[in-house]
């Protein structure tokens, strides 16, 4: 078998090639993600979109100035500069809005076959998708997220709805065979900041798709671009009334909450908000789905495949600077690979690009608000005080603007604040479990029950897994997938209802 | 882990030896092709474009592997890898030439002794490696003498995905002897491994055998190179490393055809392990038709304008 080997002459230089095998010793065996080769600027072109310094409300087809005659500015998160104003809603308009959504209801949409209707959210659909670079840079403008995020995944996924929706419209009766589904009637809805289009699209399309009307507020700080989607209702000629849309401040929404006139709430957002708004309705027939907060257990086995999970683990909490309600934010690692995952996802957040949101390189966009911003810090900061060990990325962060860097903190316990509260920012608690048993135990040991994620090779774990979890939507060696045709929603204190899919569908009907 | 103590032992059993390997983790497809796409969205603009495609030309093995090779063939491959471009342009030398061991000492002789360029030499029964293994190393010892400085050789498949990883070990690690001081590049063929679980697996066994680099592909499979599975590679390279301290390169091969591909591997390298594999020395690209087109967009992106594509010389 052994072969007599001719002996080779090499000249220096081929020798030195030969020799490249050194032994790195164990205390630099360390990847280094410095600037060898760094990328340009790439920013997304904005200065083709034009922001009107003003933006009123949209009541019964048009843009109206407020009762009041106040508007408040809204600014770019990444700079502090203001971008516009925005109309500030009252009681006033809020009632105006309510009775051109009834009157739409009983005068037009509630009538009108459904195939009529979908023709509406299909033509709504496609405007949306011609228009989707527009918006997307609007909304990074607007909050803070990057243009690769509202670009390939916001825009897309807003669309999705309407055209998933339009389908729907006039196959109610095959959604519900044997019932006879009817619409509810005028439906108030409350959005979040974190996904502003998005959110908008979950609420509105499957309420237009039912037969209802809508009067909708989206949150104070992102306002800009559900402005811009009344106006692409208007392109759309949209019967007056059908939608309306009231700018404003907590206030207002509180208005369309206590309106006589509202047969259903639909509110996605915190909590503490959550639970006042459900008070409010106490005694009234009005009808109420809300999606609260969470703080979603993503469950790594040591069977897992280690570096996807790592990426799973990243699109779970560092998606959307965190400000996902459904974010992956406590990391639960089983004990034996626990060094393993913490090498590596150090390793993986320096790769992690922060800044201009409008740069199409950029991971991490802007802190959405300032006092978000202080809370993220006052959690931090207290894992610290309460003995975890906080690690961040070594990047540099922009002199003006909300900014926060990737972090996660271990050490972390289940005693431990930042184990307990949602933070709703880039920030990830890791901690430990020994069994499957414990894994389960300690996912569902929270008031919320929003999501969660289970990393497994052996499919039998993650059925038995999945089943044992109290979380309204659990990933399987995924994270953060959304899809229309899919429900969406929670347990215990993350709210009730569903969103999405068949079970979305019913929450805007009345079934007999 | 001496290779010729292992082929004294004569185990005949492949279960028995094939249990020293295991995977050391699973790979899970959907996330890891989803990971690779991600790279693709990185916008390479400018300046990091200039630099980005000048290191691809130093990182490339300029290849030619046709039965219709000659000796003038090779000068002329020779001559386009020491000067890819006007030297206005700054482009550097390829890292080497990549060709069959019949062609190595036309390839020497036109380099000559201290070429920045090196000879890599695919050897050992190249493509499909079905040959007695004494054929296989006599070729590699052919191919060192001749002037090969590294050599690209490919595994055996067979015993791999028949579950005799130690024979496929071995071979390697005797490969691995008689390339001397020649540098070894180990070609997984993952065309015919298939599942991302095997490339990671074959990865392993080739990098404790001795590998200096780890290569996807002959290019007479298809698919050649893909970025899923180089990911895989480079994953496998990392975790090598950190068990190790040993930097193990990795050469993706066939199906890299143009500039914005190139780009896309390169970030995909800078962003799994970080600035030291940004390196002709551990990171290489085996291309036949990539050349030119990179020296393409070299050139407009100094330049401003597009030239045609007589304006570069063939290889």
């Amino acid at each position: 078998m052994k072969t007599k080997l001719k002996p080779v002459k090499l000249s220096a230089k081929r020798a030195v090639v030969a020799s490249a095998q050194a032994v790195v010793p164990l205390n630099n065996r360390r990847l280094t993600f410095g600037n060898k080769w760094d990328y340009a600027p790439a920013p997304e072109e904005s200065k083709n979109y034009l922001i009107p310094p003003r933006h009123e409300l949209f009541i019964n087809g048009k843009f109206v100035a407020p009762h009041s005659g106040k508007h408040f500015d809204t600014i770019n998160p990444a700079t502090e500069d203001k971008l516009t104003e925005i109309a500030l809603g009252d009681e006033t308009d809020v009632d105006h809005a309510v009775k051109a959504a009834r009157r739409a209801y009983e005068k037009v949409w509630s009538k009108m076959p459904g195939r009529e209707r979908g023709k509406y959210l299909y033509r709504i659909a496609r405007i949306i998708q011609e228009k989707s670079r527009e918006l997307a840079v609007l909304e990074s403008m607007d909050g803070g997220k990057p243009i690769k995020e509202t670009r390939d995944v916001d825009l897309p996924i807003v669309a999705a709805h309407f055209f998933y929706h339009a389908g729907w419209a006039d196959k109610l009766p095959y959604a519900f065979p044997g019932r006879n589904p009817r619409p509810l009637g005028v439906v108030g809805q409350i959005i979040p900041w974190n996904f502003p289009l998005l959110m908008a699209a979950w609420k509105i399309a499957p309420a237009l798709a039912c037969g209802n009307t809508v009067v909708i507020k989206p949150s104070k700080t992102t306002s800009l671009t559900l402005v811009r989607l009344a106006q692409i209702f208007q392109e759309a000629e949209l019967p007056e009334g059908v939608v309306n849309v009231v700018t404003g401040v907590g206030e207002t929404g509180t208005a369309i909450v206590k309106h006589p006139d509202v047969n259903k709430i639909a509110f996605t957002g915190s909590t503490e908000i959550g639970k006042q708004l459900a008070q409010m309705i106490v005694g009234t027939d009005k009808r109420i789905t809300l999606e609260l907060g969470g703080k979603a257990a993503n469950i790594v086995f040591d069977d897992a495949p280690i570096d996807q999970a790592i990426e799973g683990i990243v699109a779970g909490i560092y998606f959307n600077m965190g400000h996902v309600c459904c974010a992956g934010s406590r990391l639960l690692v089983q004990e034996n690979i626990f060094p393993q995952v913490v090498r590596k996802l150090r390793d993986r957040i320096q790769t992690l690009r922060i800044g201009n949101p409008l740069d199409k390189n950029t991971d991490i966009g802007a802190i959405n608000n300032k006092p978000q911003l202080e809370k993220i810090r006052e959690l931090v900061q207290s894992g610290a005080d309460e003995g975890a060990e906080v690690v961040q990325t070594s990047c540099t962060l922009p002199a003006r603007g909300y900014w926060y860097p990737p972090t996660f903190l271990t050490g972390v316990t289940a005693s431990h604040r930042v184990a307990q509260e949602e933070i709703f920012g880039p920030v990830l608690s890791v901690m430990t479990f020994r069994t499957p048993e414990e894994a389960v135990e300690r996912a569902n040991n929270t008031p919320y029950g929003l999501s969660a994620g289970v990393w497994t090779d052996k499919g039998s774990k993650i059925f038995k897994i999945v089943n044992k979890l109290r979380a309204g939507v659990v990933w399987a060696n995924t994270y953060n997938k959304f899809d229309p045709t899919s429900p969406f929603g929670g347990y215990k204190e993350s709210g009730f209802g569903r969103e999405g899919g068949i079970q979305g569908l019913a929450a805007y009907c009345r079934l007999d | 882990m001496k290779a010729t103590a292992l082929i004294k032992t004569g185990a005949t059993t492949p279960s028995i030896r094939a249990s020293r390997f295991t995977l050391p983790s699973s790979v899970d497809q959907i996330m890891a092709e989803e990971r690779a796409a991600s790279f693709t969205r990185r916008s390479i603009k400018t300046s990091a474009k200039l630099a980005g495609l000048k290191m691809v030309v130093s990182m490339m093995d300029l290849t030619t592997l046709e039965g219709k090779d000659t000796p003038g063939k090779i000068a002329y491959l020779c001559r386009k890898a020491l000067q890819p471009a006007d030297p206005k342009y700054k482009v550097p030398p390829c890292a080497a030439v990549c060709v069959y061991p019949n062609m190595v000492k036309y390839a020497r002789k036109f380099l000559g002794e201290n070429s920045p360029v090196h000879v890599a030499s695919v050897a050992t029964g190249f493509p499909s490696g079905q040959f007695p293994l004494p054929t296989r190393l006599n070729e590699v010892c052919r191919a060192v003498a001749d002037g090969a400085d590294e050599i690209d050789m490919v595994i055996n498949r067979c015993a791999f995905l028949a579950g005799d990883h130690a024979k496929m070990f071995d071979e390697i690690a005797a490969i691995k002897e008689a390339c001397g001081p020649a540098h070894l590049k180990v070609i997984l063929e993952t065309g015919e491994l298939v599942t991302y679980d095997n490339v990671r697996l074959a990865s392993e066994i080739a990098m404790q055998a001795g590998a200096d680099f780890i290569k996807t592909s002959t290019g007479k499979v298809s698919p050649a190179a893909t970025m899923p599975v180089t990911l895989v590679m480079l994953e496998a390279i990392r975790d090598h490393f950190f068990a190790t301290g040993i930097r193990i390169g990795m050469k993706p091969a066939g199906g890299i055809r143009n500039s914005k591909q190139a780009l896309h591997y390169l970030v995909m390298v800078k962003e799994t392990l970080g600035d030291d594999w940004l390196t002709p020395d551990l990171f290489r690209f085996g291309a036949s038709t990539l050349l030119n087109d990179v020296l393409m967009q070299i050139a407009k992106t100094v330049d401003g304008n597009y030239q045609g594509a007589d304006y570069f010389s063939l290889p």
